[in-house]
């Protein structure tokens, strides 16, 4: 296991202790990605909500969701999450059910459960038997549809603006100036196992369809790797640290002072000052120099 | 028989249509239920809370939140972007502490692909989760005092709310919605000197400015008054109403996941879980005081034990590369092209994974088909469970209580109502 997710101990006598307490209720138990899961009889679950409260000691509801899968004959699963606090450990139970078969409420097991079931209500339409308040939660007053089923569009049916005339805010059709745009990343030859032809030798290319992306080496495997493949560094660069190495002193003074005629020395003649060039002078000598700019750093390869 | 003055009802039409109890019941005097709105606009409902509220003169009988005024379908939304895509939308769902939502969602995709992050990227991940929780606590307790009537430390808190949002941007650019953690680490590396800025503002300028904004508010007694022995909760209730967090400790329950279900580099990192005794107000807003102490420990030693090395999973199949890389190396460039249009596939299967946000168990539900794109993703927000138990928490209470029992809860309504 190398994700860093919580850590929750696996809990090896678990099974059998469902088993044992839920008989024919439970249909299901399977462990995946180091997480219990197991399916429950709908009619039953009340009953099996308080077993795993006061039997396996399951405190808590933290959370219940709903799943839509319209190609199921029962299309929509309700995902309940129960932590238990004392044994440190979660488990999920899921029921299934379809528009018109009512889940029975667990609100008399968990009081939270009264909103959790109103939200699956309200995005899904699935119905519960006794929850004393069955309205809607997170959509709008007066809202119609359920908008997590699969078969709602993201963009919604109606939109709602402040009108002038009216004074009031009024629900219009949704007009979209754009077509919702919807790219079909599956494509039908990723991950096909077909081999090319003249390839059979190599077989093929042994993905199975749909899986993720693989996980080959450890990062510290990778970067050993990485280290392994890097070039040499390059060699020291020429730098001028001292004055020595500038090639200025004395002897090269020296040699600059001649002029191209043999021994002869450069002379300067004043210039006559005229009023123009020493009005120039004066601003010249008040003028505050410039600050150096700092010189601007290489750009360092930039975000993505 | 003298004449008893009737308790004027004050504009009755407004409450036209509402059953009213016209019986007698204390004395003589006709003392009748009222119903009235708390919010949707209420400076201290935190957000767009509306509650009806039905009080018995100032005694609150029945509250029905009304949440989701602030629904913009994000799990909807998710379902139509590939991972990376809807990463950003969970800075925007508490927006008070933006990188403790994204760190549930980047945790349960890396569980989906089983995939190593480097340990960098988990030390750094725990320095922002830390300094996010300062960051919401800081906000939280500033309008708690301010809810209940203290104005200065509100002030002196959010001088250190601002320091946190600088912080952030000089890590990720953006001071809210920073989209820092990314799948399979953070998004790119801090700056040494802000590493150093971080460590020298919790040696000194936190503990004092903060500790000088508590000493005016913990044993202040119109701030007790406010608070102590308001919206008790036992154990008991707290553990089937679904509490979490701050609200769970308040009552005396030593529950933290960072402690019981160590994600990232929160198993080596040494803590206190600050309990209540009384499970009020005060419990809750002290719990949180003390978590800010807690934090700032959590981050010196992040800044202590840091390893140097890579900030994301070298998996090239999930991580993208980096835009210096991308313009050297072909294979960059074609790496980089598909993960950004097309993302990574995840396999299929389901996580539940929960972090302790600053507000509590913050959950993501994951159902994956094998895609690019989630199959189902359910937020598990904090807020819901919380204000669910309004009810039974202002029952028996004053109205004006019912500020500092919000408060106390620490509700954002992004979140809440998704």
């Amino acid at each position: 296991m190398a994700h860093p997710a919580p850590l929750v101990a696996p809990q090896p006598t678990l099974a059998a202790a469902l088993k044992a307490l839920l008989g024919a209720d439970l249909l299901a138990h399977d462990f995946a990605a180091d997480e219990d899961s197991i399916t429950v009889d709908r009619a039953a679950v009340a009953g099996v909500m308080i077993a795993l409260r006061d039997n396996l000691e399951y405190q808590q509801l933290m959370e219940i969701a709903g799943v839509d899968y319209p190609d199921r004959a029962e299309r929509f699963e309700v995902v309940y999450h129960l932590l238990s606090v004392t044994k440190n450990h979660r488990l999920r139970v899921r029921v299934s059910t379809d528009e018109a078969t009512p889940v029975p409420t667990i609100v008399p097991v968990w009081p939270n459960a009264g909103w959790l079931e109103r939200e699956v209500f309200d995005m899904y339409g699935v119905l519960f038997a006794g929850n004393p308040d069955l309205r809607r939660i997170l959509t709008d007053y007066g809202f119609q549809g359920h908008p997590q089923r699969k078969d709602f569009p993201l963009t919604g049916y109606t939109e709602l603006r402040y009108s002038e005339e009216d004074k009031r805010v009024v629900y219009e059709p949704v007009k979209l100036a754009q077509d919702f745009r919807n790219f079909d990343f599956l494509s039908p030859w990723e991950g096909a196992d077909y081999v090319l032809p003249g390839d059979e030798k190599a077989g093929g290319t042994g993905e199975a369809p749909g899986k993720g992306a693989p996980t080959p080496m450890t990062s510290k495997e990778v970067k050993a790797a990485d280290d392994k493949a890097k070039a040499p560094p390059p060699p020291t660069p020429k730098t001028t640290e001292s004055p020595a190495q500038t090639g200025a002193g004395a002897k090269v003074n020296k040699a600059a002072a001649k002029t191209s005629r043999e021994g002869a020395k450069a002379t300067t003649r004043a210039k006559a000052k005229t009023p123009a060039t020493k009005k120039a002078e004066a601003t010249a000598k008040t003028k505050i120099p410039a600050k150096p700019r700092a010189p601007r750093k290489p750009k360092t390869g930039g975000d993505a | 028989m003298t004449d008893v003055p009737q308790v004027k009802h004050h504009g009755s039409d407004m409450f036209e249509g509402y059953p009213v109890d016209t019986a007698n019941t204390a004395g003589d005097q006709a003392v009748t239920n009222y119903t009235i709105n708390f919010g949707p606009q209420h400076p201290a409902a935190h957000g767009v809370l509306r509650m009806v509220m039905e009080l018995d003169g100032e005694i609150i009988e029945r509250v029905d939140p009304h949440v989701g005024l602030l629904h913009r379908g994000t799990e909807k939304l998710i379902e139509y972007k590939t991972y990376l895509q809807a990463l950003p939308y969970f800075d925007r769902l508490d927006y008070c502490s933006p990188l403790g939502m994204e760190h549930s969602y980047v945790l349960a995709i890396e569980k989906l692909l089983d995939l190593e992050v480097p340990d960098r990227a988990q030390y750094l991940r725990v320095l922002f989760a830390e300094l996010t929780r300062i960051c919401n606590h800081m906000l939280n307790i500033g309008s708690h005092v301010m809810d209940v009537g203290a104005m200065t430390p509100n002030l002196w808190v959010f001088e250190l709310r601002e320091d946190c949002l600088n912080f952030f941007e000089r890590a990720s650019g953006a001071r809210m919605h920073s989209a820092y953690f990314r799948p399979g680490g953070v998004h790119q590396d801090v700056p040494e000197r802000l590493l150093y800025d971080i460590g020298e503002w919790c040696e000194k300028r936190l503990p004092k400015l903060f500790g000088d904004a508590m000493s005016l508010v913990i044993d202040n007694r119109i701030f007790k008054q406010r608070n102590v022995d308001i919206a008790t909760v036992s154990k008991e209730d707290a553990l089937a109403w679904g509490f979490s967090g701050p609200m769970i400790r308040g009552s005396g329950i030593a529950w933290d996941l960072r402690k019981s279900q160590p994600y990232d580099a929160y198993a080596q990192m040494e803590f206190d879980i600050p309990v209540g005794t009384r499970g009020d107000c005060y419990d809750r807003f002290m719990v949180r005081v003390q978590e800010v102490y807690q934090s700032a420990r959590i981050i010196l030693q992040c800044l202590r034990d840091m390893p140097t090395g890579p900030i994301a999973s070298l998996d090239r199949k999930v991580v993208p590369p980096k835009r210096g890389e991308m313009k050297q190396s072909m294979e960059s460039l074609i790496h980089h092209f598909k993960l950004y249009t097309e993302g990574f596939h995840v396999p299929a299967g389901e996580v539940y994974v929960a972090t302790e946000s600053p507000k509590g168990e913050f959950g993501v539900y994951l159902v994956s088909d094998g895609t690019n794109k989630p199959y189902r993703c359910k937020i598990r927000p904090t807020a819901f469970s919380h204000l669910q138990a309004m009810d039974f928490m202002c029952k028996g209470h004053m109205l004006a209580d019912t500020t500092a029992i919000i408060g106390a809860i620490d509700v954002v309504f992004g979140e809440c109502d998704r």
